[in-house]
């Protein structure tokens, strides 16, 4: 196991006017779970690429532990790829099926058997490990190919959208299962993917990754607490947060004619501003008390809770707006709501280079 | 484009749509009924994938997410335009949902290659003694190609490749583009980690085969496996590495044209470099389009063939020009080449007859008959005319053979189709 280190690692495509990724830093720790999240093309999937040697790096360096592996072939950097492939061979054991590669790379037969022994052991496999894949259900053949990865006890585990290609159902249990035994393991991981949920839900600190830049580096609820720009805050939480334009003077925004309070958030912010509330940080008052006047388009009832969806009137401009209503609360399509914010929860940005301001 | 009752199809050229509009996409392919399928392989890859025959033409078709599937086909494609062997994409059903409104995944249609084998066919009813060095010399010439063409596979193995017969040795064509990446050019970390994916695949699927049985016993598995990498190694130096040459050796450079020539590749374009002086000649930059002889044949006659078959056969058409034209006569290349194949090629295919035509491929069965008249004509210690070396390997030798047009066996799909051995 390892840390990993970026160090103003570089890639240009050849004949591309911008490099990929101009020159990330990034430090990950020892047996820590990394998620690199973005959209397309920010980059993450060519970072990862660069750490696992599929990339050249074309300037700056990266270290597994203390050892500069920049120009080392990928191979020999003790990375392991995981989910690449997860056939299994069916007239081979679980046990070869977990082992082969080991015999490959010739690793000693009583090594293999205890490396194999023990990955069964972490992966509740022990009973299974003289079957064949046919007698396992369909979650411990994926187990077996996590086995696969396992046994060669890397010092990093990489894993570029591993779950792309299961359904829903199988990616959350899967999902579960990668996060699980990665914290029991305590392997060095990184895992790229674009869906932000996944990031949240697997990561202990998730990379926010946009035009090959790092936009905030975190743990998974620092970024949803504190986002540092509105790229973060508008692609992390689902559904997204409200974002308003307006103008802030005195300790208060100006929104369609609703001043809503900055409170302690910037109290001293003015000119353009984009203030940012998370749909569960409105509140619904009555219409006397003011308030952001709502018009409900669409309810999603969630059971528990649910989602209004509908607009508010800024000025002539039709907003979209989100507000998080409890499973029971009777709110209609046509309706209007007034809703304010929980002052302790107001995010506010500059509108002009997208910082945050509270 | 074709929209039908909200599924949509986005086809390439070539099918008639409504032909496939036929098939029932609002099932999942996993309930598909047994009239519309071939056979029932429960999936050659980690997807539902179904045969179905329409109109003599048998589609694979593989169920997966709508994006992958977009971008899969997308990258068949591309490669089939660089010339390189895959299947053929036909296109990507998507908008599919039952007729309760549940959506369903998409769909990628690719066509059945006629006369593929999948390894695990090959090594099932083994007719080479050395099908071993056949397969590993087709698969890395396939990863060398898709490299070439900057295609990183991500997913190495045998079970991903399909195999013809192209004059004795195999041609292996890529079936499952799912993990892959084009890119402009591959870095070397690149092409050494899809060649560390391809030894450690081939040593698993040799391992397994090894354990189903049918492996020989003096095989290796392991070893074996780690050649394809020396395999694909002398084929890419071959290809690509640099050469010096003092001013007055030019002629270096077009002996090495001829020997890629006659390995069947081309060179676009040449750079030059000056090392001390001498000239330093780089030919890594586009080596593409391998096919040379293909190309030639095609051309010449219009048969479609594989590479070694079309030099082959360009062999025969040499050997029958010098025969049946007179010395010093100038007659047109390819009206010999239209009498060649009217009067010696389709004779004898046309001997094959309907019985026999699932066995083998025309152009391979031409292979075949040369080869047997050769052994015929030395035994004989005469030269045996064609039509009677065609007749006695069809008596022989052709009769006795399995059928190859389509093999769909679900048990002999390839590895990962744990579900197929349970079938069997």
């Amino acid at each position: 196991m390892a840390s990993i280190s970026f160090q103003k690692a570089q890639r240009w495509y050849p004949g591309a006017d911008t490099p990929a990724v101009p020159g990330i830093d990034l430090e990950i720790e020892d047996g820590e779970f990394m998620v690199l999240v973005g959209p397309s093309g920010c980059g993450k999937s060519t970072t990862l690429r660069m750490l696992a040697g599929l990339e050249e790096v074309n300037s700056g360096h990266i270290f597994i532990g203390d050892r500069d592996v920049t120009k080392v072939p990928p191979k020999d950097r003790d990375i392991a790829m995981v989910f690449q492939n997860y056939a299994l061979y069916p007239h081979m054991t679980v046990a070869d099926n977990m082992a082969f590669a080991l015999k490959m790379a010739k690793v000693p037969k009583d090594e293999q058997d205890r490396r194999v022994k023990d990955a069964a052991r972490i992966l509740g496999l022990e009973e299974y490990l003289d079957r064949k894949p046919k007698a396992l259900s369909g979650g411990q053949r994926q187990r077996v190919a996590m086995g696969r990865a396992i046994v060669r006890n890397p010092q990093v585990f990489c894993m570029d959208e591993p779950l792309s290609n299961l359904d829903a159902k199988m990616r959350v249990h899967t999902r579960t299962d990668i996060a699980k035994l990665q914290r029991d393991l305590g392997v060095t991981t990184v895992y790229v993917t674009h869906d932000q949920v996944e990031a949240m839900t697997m990561g202990d600190r998730v990379a926010v990754m946009k035009l090959g830049e790092l936009q905030q580096v975190d743990t998974p609820l620092n970024l949803y607490d504190k986002p540092a720009n509105l790229f973060v805050a508008g692609f992390i939480g689902s559904p997204q947060m409200n974002l308003l334009e307006g103008v802030a003077a005195n300790g208060a925004v100006e929104l369609g004619g609703y001043a809503m309070p900055l409170g302690e958030a910037a109290p001293h912010a003015e000119g353009k501003v984009t203030v940012g509330i998370r749909p569960e940080s409105w509140r619904i008052v009555a219409a006397s008390e003011g308030g952001l006047a709502v018009v409900v388009t669409v309810v999603e009832e969630l059971g528990a809770d649910g989602f209004a969806y509908g607009t508010a009137d800024l000025d002539g401009t039709a907003v979209d707006i989100i507000v998080r209503v409890g499973g029971r609360e009777a709110v209609h399509k046509g309706e209007t709501l007034h809703v304010v914010p929980e002052p302790s929860k107001v995010h506010v940005f500059d509108t002009a280079t997208g910082e945050r301001l509270s | 484009m074709c929209d039908a009752g909200g599924v949509r199809m986005n086809l390439a050229t070539g099918p008639d749509p409504t032909d496939l509009l036929t098939l029932p996409w609002s099932v999942p392919l996993e309930e598909w009924p047994h009239e519309h399928l071939v056979s029932l392989p429960r999936g050659i890859s980690r997807h539902v994938v179904r045969f179905a025959t329409i109109g003599g033409t048998v589609y694979a078709v593989k169920e997966i997410a709508q994006e992958t599937a977009q971008r899969e086909y997308g990258l068949l494609r591309s490669l089939a335009r660089a010339g390189i062997p895959v299947v053929e994409a036909v296109g990507v059903v998507s908008g599919r949902a039952t007729p309760a409104g549940e959506p369903l995944d998409s769909a990628l249609v690719t066509k059945h290659l006629r006369f593929s084998l999948p390894y695990r066919a090959l090594f099932s009813r083994r007719l080479d003694h050395d099908l071993e060095t056949k397969l590993l010399d087709a698969l890395a010439e396939l990863i060398v190609k898709l490299h070439l063409a900057g295609f990183a596979w991500g997913d190495c193995s045998l079970s991903n490749t399909l195999f013809r017969r192209d004059a004795g040795a195999l041609s292996a064509y890529l079936v499952d583009a799912e993990t892959g990446q084009l890119h402009p050019r591959l870095s070397d970390g690149q092409r050494d980690y899809d060649l560390e994916l391809a030894r450690t695949n081939l040593g698993g699927e040799l391992l397994d085969l090894q354990g189903a049985g049918l492996l020989s016993a003096s095989v290796d598995p392991i070893t074996t496996a780690e050649s394809v990498v020396d395999r694909y190694c002398r084929l890419w130096d071959e290809l690509t590495r640099p050469q010096t040459i003092s001013a007055d050796e030019w002629d270096r450079i077009e002996q090495r044209l001829r020997r890629l020539n006659a390995l069947g590749y081309d060179v676009s374009q040449i750079e030059v470099d000056e090392v001390e002086g001498r000239p330093e000649i780089f030919l890594q930059t586009q080596v593409v389009e391998a096919g040379h002889h293909r190309r030639r044949l095609q051309q010449l006659t219009g048969l479609d063939v594989g590479e070694n078959q079309a030099r082959r056969i360009l062999n025969d058409l040499d050997t029958f020009r010098a025969q049946a034209v007179m010395p010093g006569t100038d007659v047109d290349e390819a009206e010999v080449a239209r009498h060649w194949k009217s009067d010696v090629f389709e004779p004898v295919v046309a001997l094959i007859g309907p019985e026999l035509a699932a066995k083998l491929e025309p152009a391979e069965f031409y292979h075949e008959v040369l080869e047997h008249r050769w052994f015929l004509s030395e035994a004989a210690g005469r030269s045996v005319p064609l039509e009677k070396a065609a007749r006695s390997y069809i008596d022989t030798v052709l009769r006795f053979r399995p059928d190859e047009r389509a093999v769909l066996d679900p048990t002999l799909m390839g590895v990962g189709q744990v579900e197929a051995a349970e079938d069997s």
